[in-house]
């Protein structure tokens, strides 16, 4: 054995020390990173199951006695599931219209040839730079003057238009891709353009379409802004608003909260869990475009 | 011929464009018009008072919106260097690993899904002076408890959960972007000898810095909308309007204190702002597009 190999095999011994060195502390580093996300959600769940006075004193402990008296309270005193209702029926409405609006819209921006058309597109994308502060209060006087204040509509409506733009602009983006060969061949079989949109269009676009509801509904469930603005009754509280209530007036209510968190975070994250490869695309959907 | 006849397009787009028009572009055009106003009381309807740029006079000496543009800075600055920061550094670790890499991924990613106001609630509990997680942490190591939310300590602990939140989201475009790599580059490079820090510096991060830009300008901008989270972990800019932000800071003076011109005024300033930073960012990190 020369000398030149024997250093290389001492080459190889190093390598291979610093990447197992290396792979540890890459490990480690993900997992303190891993444990914050978890383990913050984990404290909270667990808790939940404990009695207030045990979480100000004893919050690391397994809720090995698991008791419910927090959940009843929440269903029962703050009626957490009339705000799921409502949280469903707004931000149901808002998905539903934004993809018949947008896939309407943008199958028309990508197949036909109009003046304006570019014109058009500056628009939906410049609206995009529209915070929501930035349109809030025409919206609640237009809201006010037809009477919708506190009605799910009120909501329903401006975050059906603030959602509109990027949908359109996300399907355009699917729409383009497609072949033009299909529609025509369906065209010479004599279909109209709407047989074409809703029984070939529509069909192909599924995942588009996929990702914007995912997109929409994420954004009007998680919406605080607009919801606080609008609706002014208990009754019509969304999840977030009731939230929002809760934790300025039972605040103190350790037990209470932690059971308010656990059962408005559990159902997404049990979605999450089941839908994630769409979630994640569809969150992620404006940033890697193209 | 399919799409020579133009009248389907009135189904097609006119609805699209009612619904914008009246609940997005209108909105837009006649908030910037209110901003001119003096305008007191959300129910006023009419146009309240003319008068001219008194509104964006008034914020030069109003030291509520000097705190919440400094707050909102600061907010920017954590964004970049923490939530894209953080975020480019797992994503490298992540990369490199082959074992659980779903498994961070699904963990890193979920707390962008949940709601900013649960976040904010469950912060409250950490937060808390009395058997907060943090204190109780503190107290398990044997130390004093702190006052999370004092003046001093207030800005730190409003904006950790919103950077905490999206490091998932950044980190997911990065690695994105990594994976988008084509392999024969790095096996090219291995024969070349770089390896490790070196192959990261010089190979994957030119590569995906159009992907790396994309962050900033979303980071940045993002720090302008922040609302959620602030306003649940200390409402109203708790304590003593320290912790305000532009949009919280905005609702402050639109929704409560009812002058709505001026409210106006500042979300036309967060437009501004959002326009001047996205080109800046642009400019800025301006490099040739590497294209492979």
């Amino acid at each position: 054995m020369n000398k030149s190999s024997i250093a290389f095999e001492k080459q190889i011994r190093k390598t291979r020390f610093t990447t197992v060195i290396s792979k540890i502390i890459i490990y480690f580093v993900l997992c303190i990173w891993a444990f914050t996300t978890v383990y913050t959600l984990f404290w909270v769940v667990n808790n939940s199951f404990k009695d207030k006075t045990v979480i100000l004193t004893d919050s690391f402990s397994l809720a090995v006695k698991p008791i419910l008296d927090n959940y009843e309270t929440a269903f029962n005193k703050l009626n957490i599931g009339r705000a799921y209702l409502n949280s469903f029926i707004i931000s149901g409405s808002t998905v539903v219209l934004v993809m018949v609006f947008s896939g309407l819209t943008a199958y028309a921006m990508t197949r036909y040839t109009f003046r304006l058309k570019n014109t058009l597109y500056l628009m939906f994308a410049g609206s995009l730079l529209f915070p929501a502060f930035s349109t809030i209060v025409p919206i609640f006087r237009m809201v006010l003057q037809l009477n919708l204040v506190s009605h799910p509509l009120g909501v329903i409506i401006p975050q059906t238009a603030s959602n509109l733009s990027f949908a359109i602009i996300v399907l355009m983006g699917f729409m383009s891709n497609l072949p033009l060969e299909l529609e025509e061949a369906a065209f010479m079989e004599g279909c109209n353009v709407f047989d074409i949109f809703f029984r070939i269009i529509l069909p192909i676009s599924k995942p588009a379409f996929a990702t914007v509801a995912i997109f929409t509904f994420l954004w009007s469930y998680n919406d605080l802004f607009m919801q606080m603005v609008i609706l002014r009754k208990r009754e019509t509280y969304p999840i977030c608003t009731l939230l929002n209530e809760i934790s300025s007036q039972f605040g103190t209510d350790f037990g209470l909260m932690a059971s308010a968190v656990t059962i408005v975070v559990l159902p997404v994250l049990i979605v999450y869990l089941f839908l994630q490869k769409n979630i994640v695309k569809g969150l992620t959907a404006g940033a890697i475009k193209g | 011929m399919l799409y020579k006849d133009k009248r389907p397009l009135i189904v097609f787009i006119v609805p699209s464009l009612i619904i914008l028009g009246i609940f997005l572009y209108y909105p837009f055009i006649q908030n910037i018009i209110n901003s001119f106003y003096e305008i007191s009381g959300l129910a006023a309807l009419g146009g309240g008072k003319y008068i001219g740029i008194e509104n964006y006079k008034r914020m030069f000496a109003d030291p509520g919106i000097h705190q919440s543009l400094k707050n909102t800075l600061y907010m920017m600055f954590f964004a970049v260097f923490f939530q894209v920061g953080i975020a480019l550094v797992l994503a490298l670790m992540v990369d490199s690993i082959t074992r659980g890499a779903q498994f961070f991924r699904t963990v890193f990613f979920f707390p962008v899904v949940i709601s900013a106001t649960a976040i904010g609630l469950m912060f409250n509990l950490f937060y808390s002076y009395n058997g907060g997680l943090f204190n109780q942490i503190l107290l398990k190591l044997g130390l004093e408890r702190v006052l999370w939310l004092s003046d001093e300590l207030a800005i730190y602990m409003v904006s950790l959960p919103v950077i905490w939140q999206y490091v998932g989201f950044y980190f997911v475009i990065i690695l994105t972007g990594l994976n988008g790599i084509p392999q024969d580059i790095f096996e090219y490079a291995l024969l070349d000898g770089v390896t490790g820090v070196k192959k990261t510096w010089y190979i994957s991060l030119p590569l995906i810095w159009d992907v790396i830009k994309v962050c900033l300008i979303l980071a940045i901008t993002g720090s302008l909308k922040v609302f959620d989270l602030p306003w649940v972990v200390a409402p109203n800019g708790a304590p003593k309007g320290l912790t305000h932000f532009l949009g919280t800071y905005m609702y402050f003076k639109t929704f409560i204190s009812q002058s709505v011109g001026y409210g106006a005024a500042i979300s036309v300033l967060i437009v501004v702002l959002g326009l001047v930073v996205s080109f800046t960012v642009n400019k800025v990190f301006k490099r040739d597009t590497i294209v492979y």
